[in-house]
């Protein structure tokens, strides 16, 4: 940091002539400002971190307070591990996670790529894209599953305009088949402009005078495309999977209001899951447990992520 | 960019492009149309096939969103004529209104913790950022790890202990209780988008204060403030939105009192299935609000959106 002239003055002045010339010292500011903040986060963001760590080894139910607490170990982990219903679950984040990704990407990446033509009007249908995923997802939710009504919902009534097939013949929330394909339409639908954003971000970022240099080399646009474009965009286009990522990682409300995990558990996401041990079963230090696993997993996945889009960065 | 550039696109090119993505956002916006057309259709309107586009407009499901009703006998309706336009509306389907439903008050729990959260993370979070800014603080290098470890739980995680913590302290079902929740969610995302912002005030102008005889706190106030408005209104934007939004704490940690309106639009029902005009009515006017500082405000909200990852 540059040492400015009246810094080095500050510094030649004694401690306590300072403080009493200026008001409060700088030390002091800097505590005062910083010392809320800190016990905020530490009171409703590390406290009960700690909390769930030392629950997770406990028998602990909420529903009752009274009984005693025992420490059974790792069992609560154990059982987790070796529970199939579990797996399942993790399948189906998966499933959702893949899709909704790629849908995304590939869609969001698109639409930017379209919007940085720099065409009439482009800030108006922007903004208009943007929209979904400014509003609240449970209320979004709850109301699409309106929309994927047999008969009489506009999803299906649209699908039949296109296909004909008979708009009371599927039922998309309710189907085993169509309901994981229905979180990936509703959550497709909602985020793609956050990748969009991101994207635009990325391709407005590149300075013209690439696209010129390479136009003087006779560069075909396809190859301007994959040897400027692409690489150029990328660092931006792994950040907003990396948000998008962990976002659908821990996907509740959204899903919750529009299949509740159903029918049977094909769209039990691993929060729709958890919740239910939590709060329904009120087996807290299993849940606890369950909670654990998945911040470490996610911690994990995140961590080889970040250092692999350092290197994209670095390049 | 200048007319002779090279990259200018072609105007077919600009042409096609638009075409595409006005299509993308007529479609986009369907589901919203929907929302807002559906809240001034009847419920027989709502539920009609093929689904109406053109129908006579009622205001039935803002006023069965906002009122409960009961079902009368021809006699007694007879004998109490309907004083005003909404009772009229009720009164011809044969009922009568009972009183006031929740929504007033969830939405206005919604309004309450929503802008007291803001307002909390606002004011915390620019301090600790001015501080974060300028001065040696330790932890400084972690925060951004920090907000991005505290992202990774997910909300239904962080809730069990936050459930216990509540119900001892007795903050179970309280506005204190989610307003300082909210606030702690955002408290890390506020510090370091204020911090970019910070940032980007040249030191100098503070040490011109300084040499003018103000003292550091003043020159924060005087100086650093006014040149950080823009930045705050734009955190404090995409702060009151999160907690607008925000429903898995929302659902689990209030029931009653501090219900805000995601979870409770969900559950309106009607007589006889879910009453989707009331449900759309709800969604409407608690959609509204955002769409429109969206709008107003798109320019100053991508950093928000994007953790401040990428600056304008």
């Amino acid at each position: 940091m540059k040492v400015s002239p009246l810094q080095k003055a500050a510094e030649a002045t004694p401690q306590k002539l300072g403080r009493s010339i200026r008001g409060l010292s700088d030390r002091a500011i800097a505590w005062i400002f910083v010392t809320p903040t800190i016990l905020l986060l530490l009171a409703i963001n590390i406290f009960p971190l700690i909390w769930t760590i030392r629950l997770s080894f406990t028998n602990y139910r909420a529903n009752r307070p009274n009984a005693d607490i025992k420490f059974i170990g790792l069992r609560n982990y154990e059982r987790i591990l070796t529970d199939s219903d579990i797996w399942q679950t993790m399948q189906a984040t998966a499933h959702f996670l893949f899709w909704t990704l790629l849908l995304q990407v590939v869609i969001g990446f698109a639409l930017a790529w379209l919007i940085n033509r720099k065409f009439k009007g482009n800030g108006l249908w922007t903004t208009i894209i943007v929209l979904p995923m400014m509003l609240s997802p449970a209320v979004v939710g709850n109301f699409w599953t309106f929309l994927y009504q047999p008969q009489i919902g506009l999803f299906n009534y649209l699908i039949s305009f296109l296909t004909t097939i008979d708009p009371s013949s599927f039922t998309m929330i309710g189907e085993v088949n169509l309901a994981p394909w229905a979180i990936v339409i509703v959550d497709t639908w909602m985020w793609t402009p956050f990748v969009m954003l991101i994207c635009l971000a990325g391709l407005r970022s590149i300075p013209d005078y690439i696209y010129e240099a390479a136009e003087c080399d006779r560069a075909s646009s396809w190859r301007q495309f994959w040897t400027i474009t692409i690489p150029m965009v990328l660092p931006f286009l792994m950040l907003a999977v990396l948000f998008r990522g962990i976002e659908n990682f821990k996907m509740f409300d959204l899903v919750v209001l529009l299949t509740g995990g159903g029918p049977g558990s094909t769209t039990e996401l691993t929060s729709i899951n958890l919740k239910r041990e939590a709060f329904e079963k009120w087996r807290t230090g299993y849940a606890s447990a369950y909670a654990v696993i998945l911040f470490v997993t996610m911690f994990g996945l995140a961590s080889i992520y970040v250092k692999a889009l350092n290197k994209v960065k670095d390049r | 960019m200048t007319n002779w550039s090279l990259i200018e696109p072609s105007n077919t090119q600009k042409f096609v492009a638009g075409t595409l993505v006005a299509i993308y956002a007529l479609v986009t916006l369907l589901p919203i149309l929907w929302i807002l057309s559906t809240g001034f259709k009847t419920p027989t309107d709502s539920i009609a096939y093929p689904p109406k586009l053109i129908f006579e407009p009622t205001f039935e499901g803002y006023v069965n969103l906002f009122t409960t009703q009961t079902r009368q006998t021809e006699e007694y309706l007879a004998n109490n004529p309907p004083n005003n336009w909404y009772e009229q509306i009720v009164h011809d389907k044969g009922m009568v209104i009972a009183g006031p439903s929740r929504f007033g008050e969830r939405f206005l729990n919604s309004v309450i913790i929503g802008f007291g959260s803001t307002f909390l993370s606002v004011f915390l979070g620019t301090l600790a950022a001015y501080a974060f800014s300028r001065y040696k603080v330790p932890l400084k290098d972690d925060l951004l790890f920090f907000i991005l470890s505290t992202r990774m739980m997910p909300p239904i995680a962080v809730a069990i202990p936050i459930f216990l913590m509540f119900r001892t302290l007795g903050l179970s079902d309280t506005h204190a209780g989610m307003i300082l929740l909210y606030t702690a969610v955002n408290l890390s995302l506020a510090v370091w988008l204020l911090k970019g912002f910070i940032d980007e005030i040249p030191i100098e102008y503070e040490e011109a204060a300084l040499i003018d005889g103000y003292t550091r706190f003043q020159a924060f106030i005087k100086v650093v403030l006014p040149q950080a408005m823009t930045g705050i209104a734009s955190t404090a934007i995409f702060c009151l939105i999160f907690a607008w939004n925000e429903y898995a704490f929302a659902v689990l940690l209030t029931s009653g009192t501090a219900q805000t309106a995601p979870p409770f639009i969900p559950t309106i029902i009607g007589v006889g299935g879910q009453d989707w005009p009331a449900v759309a009515a709800g969604a409407t006017l608690f959609l509204v609000p955002v769409m429109v500082f969206t709008i107003l405000l798109r320019r100053h909200l991508l950093r928000g959106i994007t953790f401040g990852a990428v600056r304008k």
